[in-house]
């Protein structure tokens, strides 16, 4: 089904496609050259093993448009649409859009480059901090209803985040859907810090779980950079997350948090790689998955440590509690490690609720029904206490707290 | 329920227990009566641990034959949080790590856990930290294991120590104590000591399971019994761990029960 998608393309294309600038169309057509030379992944690739996106592949989407809202923007910032950027600031768009995201990694990626043209454009100019946090939410379009068969929306949101050198921000990324009807969302973020820039970016997913999403996350990171970057996905039947962080300058910082909540039968496919292209860079990983009914989830870790990246610090956990028989987690790292003086330390854990830990809190008097919430909420609260928005961690502890079923009382910070 | 000096708190007569279909407890008889602290001692793999599990309703271990009774009630009959809300707490030998809960929040759940059973308003957080803090003040000990995770990354000194301040902020009637000396410097179990025999009344009575003689020392036990094969095989005064510190378990060992000299 791969020519229904280059077909879209070349409509897309003869369209003007939203009139972009000559370099624009030129990536798009390499993306889309990309695409149909690889065509949808197999399950016979390493990469996509525990991923099937046959359904994907079969379904015949239509191009279409979601919608952004971009919040209240904090002073000193620059929050736009692409297609403004794109008018306004043609130089510094082009000198970072689609740098980062490459379309040989995988071919969403190919296809959400050869779709690029909405999305949102964050700049932060050097040695500006902005405190308040700015807050991006995305809407795809609302599908026709189950029986009316084609037509079912497909869209590439594409948000670049820049940070000039010494720039501070906060972001908050949502992606939000309709609880019904199936749609194609397949978007890209590059993240782009400069020296000494910090950046806490905390991205939601909670689209329908009819829906299938697909993402890529790139960020790249000059001296002395800090990024926190935080993904909790609760949404979609099946989705994918590619987070790719590139440590390119001496002394940069990345802390990647993760927290999967599914149930039903939902997938979730996170696949990690952290390059380590520079010596004295740190990189924590902390990812949780909570899976109930048959739900699955995947974690692939990859850490690649340059040779000459001398003094790397790296640490990667993945925790997976199964809260059913039907639940499955798999998880894996993949270290590449070519430079010998380097801390590079992983762990993974995949089980149901432990009886030890269930029946140490009923030994101090907590029931059995409010011992096991609390257990599994801690799983969730884990990461969230991870999240350094304000108005943020609170706002995901609620809705971390509805899909888990665990009351407000339990877990409260005392 | 009701408790004097002179009553007896705990009787346990001829408990059997068994794991996996292994017999580890083979006929426990032990009373405790209310204010006493009693010392169990004995080599590894004995069933100290079992005993102690099997008293805190650890679901693992099937109780096979023979009776506890706590201040008159079955205890065996109930599950492990009614346990806990009547009084009976026990200090793990490995204390278990809960991700992501502080352990402010988790004394707190315990402590409204108890309030609500004896049909106390529960605490809010400030109130809550208002009890805690002075808890701190009277067993002399600092705030900073409070906003950490339970048990999350704690030295094995720190697991220790966080057991006992559950027990003085929980303030049962029974305590067992499972090795809480063991892995914790000298200075440490001076501190746990300490904090031990300012938690002594006349009404809580202690079970304490040691491997050395140091911390009785410190806590001076009513009674000395020694585990050997899942059996008590001899009871005494403090003296008789000195004795065993001296001689070791050998002569103790009854027929049949382990290896021979
Ligand atoms: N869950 C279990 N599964 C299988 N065997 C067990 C289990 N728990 C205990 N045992 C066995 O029961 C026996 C008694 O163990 P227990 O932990 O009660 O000993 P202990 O006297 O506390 O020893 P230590 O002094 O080393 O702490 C040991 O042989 C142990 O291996
Ligand atoms: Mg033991």
């Amino acid at each position: 089904m791969t020519a229904h998608f280059v077909d879209q393309y070349k409509a897309f294309a003869a369209n003007g496609g939203g009139g972009a600038p000559a370099w624009l169309r030129d990536l798009r057509e390499g993306a889309i050259a990309r695409f149909a030379a690889a065509g949808f992944p197999s399950t016979r690739q390493e990469q996509w093993r525990f991923t099937n996106v046959r359904p994907v592949a079969e379904t015949p989407f239509t191009l279409s448009g979601g919608r952004w809202d971009l919040g209240r923007v904090p002073a000193g910032a620059l929050v736009t649409t692409l297609g403004e950027a794109l008018h306004r600031w043609p130089d510094l768009v082009r000198a970072h859009l689609g740098r980062y995201a490459s379309v040989d990694a995988n071919p969403f990626t190919a296809l959400a480059t050869a779709f690029l043209a909405e999305g949102v454009f964050v700049h932060i100019p050097a040695r500006t901090v902005i405190a308040e946090p700015i807050a991006l939410t995305y809407r795809p379009p609302s599908p026709p209803p189950a029986p009316s068969g084609g037509g079912r929306p497909m869209t590439h949101p594409r948000v670049l985040v820049v940070l000039e050198r010494e720039a501070q921000a906060k972001l908050v990324e949502s992606y939000e859907g309709e609880p019904h009807g199936v749609s194609l969302t397949n978007a890209v973020t590059e993240i782009v810090l400069g020296d000494a820039a910090r950046l806490d970016h905390c991205r939601v997913q909670r689209e329908g779980e009819q829906g299938y999403h697909f993402a890529t996350t790139q960020s790249h990171q000059a001296r002395d950079s800090r990024l926190v970057f935080t993904t909790i996905a609760l949404g979609s039947g099946l989705s994918r997350h590619d987070i790719n962080g590139v440590l390119d300058g001496t002394g940069a910082y990345l802390i990647l948090n993760g927290l999967s909540v599914l149930a039903g039968s939902q997938h979730v496919d996170h696949h990690t790689t952290i390059d380590h292209a520079q010596p004295h860079c740190e990189s924590h990983e902390y990812f949780n998955g909570v899976f109930d009914g048959a739900s699955r989830g995947v974690f692939n870790g990859r850490i690649i440590v340059r040779p000459g990246a001398q003094r790397t610090d790296s640490k990667q956990t993945n925790n997976n509690l199964l809260l059913s028989d039907g639940a499955r987690a798999d998880s894996q790292p993949q270290l590449e490690i070519y430079a010998d003086d380097v801390k590079c330390t992983h762990g993974s854990t995949v089980g149901p609720l432990d009886q030890t830990a269930l029946f140490y809190l009923r030994s101090r008097g907590l029931g059995l029904a409010a011992a096991r919430g609390l257990l599994t909420y801690g799983f969730g609260a884990e990461i969230l206490d991870r999240v350094a928005i304000p108005g943020t961690r609170e706002r995901l502890d609620h809705l971390v707290r509805t899909r888990l079923g665990v009351g407000d009382e339990i877990g409260r910070a005392a | 329920m009701k408790r004097e000096t002179g009553q007896v708190m705990l009787e346990i007569r001829g408990l059997h227990a068994s794991v996996e279909g292994n017999e580890i407890l083979k006929g426990v008889d032990l009373t405790v009566h209310v204010g006493e602290v009693h010392a169990i001692m004995g080599p590894n793999g004995s069933g100290k641990s079992t005993l102690a599990q099997v008293l805190a309703g650890h679901p693992a271990y099937q109780v096979t034959a023979g009776t506890a009774r706590y201040l008159g009630t079955d205890l065996l009959g109930l599950k492990p949080e009614e346990r806990a809300r009547e009084g009976v707490f026990l200090a793990f030998q490995y204390p278990v790590a809960i991700r992501g809960i502080t352990n402010s929040y988790f004394l707190r759940s315990a402590v409204n856990a108890l309030r609500k059973h004896q049909g106390l308003p529960e605490l809010d957080p400030l109130d809550f930290l208002q009890v805690l803090e002075e808890k701190l003040k009277a067993i002399g000990w600092d705030d900073t294991m409070l906003n950490r995770a339970v048990n999350e990354g704690f030295s094995g000194g720190e697991k220790k120590r966080n057991e006992i301040l559950q027990l003085a902020v929980l303030e049962p009637t029974l305590a067992i104590l499972d090795e809480t000396d063991s892995g914790l410097d000298i200075d440490a179990l001076k501190t746990v000591a300490d904090a031990v025999n300012k938690l002594r009344r006349p009404d809580r009575s202690f079970v304490i399971v040691t491997h050395y003689q140091r911390l009785l020392n410190y806590i001076i036990p009513d009674h000395v019994h020694v585990l050997v094969g899942g059996r008590i095989v001899k009871s005494g005064g403090k003296a008789l761990a000195l004795e065993l510190e001296e001689k070791g378990y050998d002569w103790v060992k009854p027929e049949g029960a382990g290896a021979a000299t």
